[in-house]
């Protein structure tokens, strides 16, 4: 083992403590929310996992970004074994490690090499998608500044990995060609071998720099990347997993039932009624995340930005303010700043003056919503946005008092005639007798 | 046709298959009253022995739960629970999605387990078990499109039924691009029923109008009160009401059959 291995294993360990130490924050983040049992059925939640999230279900509605992400996704999931050489390799010294594995490890470069090619292929197309046609829901304004640099950054550092990784195999195959050293005649080349001329008529030394460099490059890069996810949208390569294992399984119309309310409810009509129990403080709707469920916010980690939920979205279809891709966007915005409050106080939350209704989310966006799940239906991992809208209204309604005045006769005439319209029910019949 | 309360059945000692749940819109609204009636003259075509609550139903709560008052939802559902178990209710059927939603998916929590279902699924069994019969009738050739209410559809997962019913009419039916679970609400849920829209740039029933006027049919089918409402206003706005009706899935076999 040389200076450089010994510089690798604790670049390597590093990157990987540093990515765990993110991941535990967000999780410790993620159970800020509220308790909520999602541990039944588990054969259903396997199934489901392996539909949507594996097999990525529920992109194929749309063909053209479903074969480009294909590509993406199995080209990156694939040639982490290829990635697993380097580390092997980089941590012992040794060179290709795996190809004792003869004609399989031709097969397995050569189809990494295709792979590479396509992820290339499919990241340029999905910045062309992103940046030069119009998409709409890749145009939209929550997607200003920051998120839209970060969907452009992931496909830069997308386009370097993989470049790196063939000009790797190019310098390293022109090396074998020429005996010389420890590079030995392992591999196949379908992909890189196109890009031997370019570097042939480099000497030996300049081509052993390049190898060493791009070799360097794609796993430092590989580390960085690791790193950069849990700031990124990208976070859902991981969080899609969970995320849809923890789906809701229940019919989309199925809105829970709030036990604080039940009891009160009935306590009122029976006033001996024996009360659930109901652990915490106990509060009629969601002002801020840590009201919201521990899904809610392992959906908000876990949202692509890719709006679909929008581009559905009835309302804003016509022009409302609401945009359920916002409200996830919010969601996180709002729990990454209650996160690093918890970080600066020592492990408790000081309050700011600030919540996630009203602050970021506003009225306004909530009563535009129809309640129609085509967000719901629309998210191809899983993401209820709905579910924080109505518990945001609760608050609106039952903590704060403030529905719209629509609203507030709808509710009057329902508690006095048992309609939301006025009519008095004595009437209800009438229709039978008729003409 | 008599239309037989639930307490009229017990106090002749007898009690009735299915509880017909009309619903407010259903109970209230002109427009809705008229699907109301089509929907008992079927069931009284087939000899189903239903019964309805009159004055002792009350509204299920759903446009209050959706718009976050959990507390007036609860007080109208552990009500509505009170009267259909003390007449042990097991069968319910309704016309509207909402209360068939609130219904079936959100009372068994609070005490009421019923077997809840969509008219159009009643009907579908209905004509697939003979108990009705249409054959084409006057729909016979013309160019019929379902719009899918989201309460039945997405929410409930049930695309079929009313596709089905329809397929009994003979007639040319046509889908809309947005259909099915990927159908667009007629902009009536979520309580916007009962309040102004948000500012915007368009109506969402005028968005939803727009789309099935474009197949140029000559009726709408529907299969909820609300979606009736918005869809006929959205004819209007379009100036079409003359040549495109808006019917109920309902009405349609009603008429169909010669109810
Ligand atoms: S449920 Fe609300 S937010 Fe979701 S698509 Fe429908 S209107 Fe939009
Ligand atoms: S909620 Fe789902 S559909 Fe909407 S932007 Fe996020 S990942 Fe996409």
């Amino acid at each position: 083992m040389g200076i450089e291995n010994v510089l690798f294993t604790i670049i390597l360990a590093a990157g990987a403590g540093l990515f765990t130490w993110n991941v535990r924050k967000i999780i410790r983040n993620i159970q800020l929310g509220k308790k909520l049992d999602r541990t039944d059925q588990p054969a259903e939640r396997w199934k489901i996992m392996a539909k949507v999230a594996l097999g990525q279900s529920k992109m194929l509605v749309r063909p053209i970004p479903a074969i480009l992400h294909l590509f993406v996704y199995v080209g990156f999931v694939i040639i982490n074994i290829e990635v697993l050489e380097i580390l092997l390799d980089g941590i012992f010294g040794t060179h290709r490690l795996f190809s004792f594995l003869g004609s399989f490890y031709d097969f397995l470069i050569a189809s990494f090499e295709v792979l590479a090619l396509l992820v290339l292929i499919g990241v340029v197309a999905f910045f062309i998608r992103r940046n030069v046609i119009y998409i709409k829901r890749f145009r939209q304004g929550e997607l200003n500044g920051w998120p839209r640099s970060d969907a452009n950054i992931i496909l830069g550092i997308e386009v370097l990995l993989m470049s790196a990784f063939l000009i790797m195999n190019a310098s390293d195959a022109i090396l074998a060609s020429r005996n010389f050293g420890h590079y030995i005649t392992a591999g196949s080349f379908p992909v890189s071998g196109f890009l031997v001329p370019l570097f042939d008529s480099l000497s030996n030394n300049s081509l052993v720099l390049l190898e060493r460099f791009t070799w360097w490059f794609h796993i430092l890069g590989i580390l960085a990347f690791l790193n950069y996810l849990p700031y990124s949208k990208h976070f859902h390569i991981i969080l899609a997993f969970p995320n849809v294992y923890y789906s809701n399984l229940e019919a989309k119309g199925h809105f829970t039932n709030m036990d604080a309310v039940t009891n009160e409810v009935k306590l009122m009509l029976d006033p001996s009624a024996t009360p659930v129990e109901i652990e915490g403080p106990i509060k009629f709707g969601a002002k801020d995340v840590q009201d919201l469920t521990w899904k809610n916010l392992l959906d908000a980690y876990t949202c692509t930005e890719c709006g679909r939920c929008t581009s559905e979205c009835p309302a804003n279809q016509t022009g409302k303010l609401l945009s359920p891709r916002a409200i996830m966007m919010k969601t996180r915005d709002r729990l990454e700043e209650v996160g690093k409050n918890i970080d600066k106080n020592k492990g408790t939350f000081v309050d700011d003056g600030k919540s996630l209704l009203h602050d970021y989310i506003t009225p306004e966006e909530l009563w535009a919503c129809t309640t129609c799940n085509a967000c719901v239906e629309a998210c191809p991992v899983n993401i209820d946005p709905l579910n924080i809208i109505v518990d945001l209204r609760r608050q609106l309604v039952m903590e704060e008092s403030a529905p719209p005045a629509s609203l507030s006769t709808m509710f009057n005439n329902m508690e006095n005639n048992g309609a939301p319209w006025q009519f008095s029910p004595a009437d209800r019949l009438n229709w039978a007798t008729e003409s | 046709m008599k239309i037989k309360t639930v307490a009229e059945y017990i106090a002749e000692g007898d009690s009735p298959e299915i509880l017909f749940w009309v619903g407010c819109a259903g109970s209230f609204d002109d427009r809705a009253k008229k699907v109301t009636k089509a929907v008992a003259k079927i069931l009284d075509a087939a000899q189903v022995k239903f019964a309805v609550l009159g004055t002792e139903e009350s509204c299920t709560g759903d446009p209050a739960k959706r718009a976050g008052n959990e507390f007036l939802f609860q007080m109208q559902a552990m009500q509505n629970i009170a009267v259909l178990n003390g007449y042990e209710i097991k069968k319910i059927v309704t016309a509207c999605p909402h209360c068939f939603n609130t219904l079936k998916n959100e009372y068994p929590d609070l005490g009421g387990n019923y077997d809840v279902v969509h008219h159009s699924q009643l009907i579908e069994q209905l004509l697939n078990d003979g108990k009705i019969k249409v054959e084409g009738g006057e729909f016979k050739g013309k160019k019929i499109t379902f719009h899918d209410p989201c309460y039945l559809g997405r929410a409930n997962g049930e695309y079929e039924a009313p596709r089905s019913v329809l397929a009994k009419l003979d007639a040319e039916l046509v889908e809309m691009k947005r259909c099915k679970a990927k159908g667009l609400c007629c902009g009536a849920g979520g309580a916007q029923m009962f309040k102004e829209a948000e500012k915007g740039d368009k109506e969402v029933n005028v968005e939803r109008s727009e789309e099935a006027l474009a197949l140029q049919p000559n009726i709408i089918a529907v299969g909820c009160p609300f979606c009736s409402t918005m869809m006929t206003d959205g004819v209007k706005h379009a100036e079409k009401e003359g040549t495109v009706s808006v019917l109920d899935i309902a009405e349609l076999i009603a008429q169909a059959a010669d109810l």
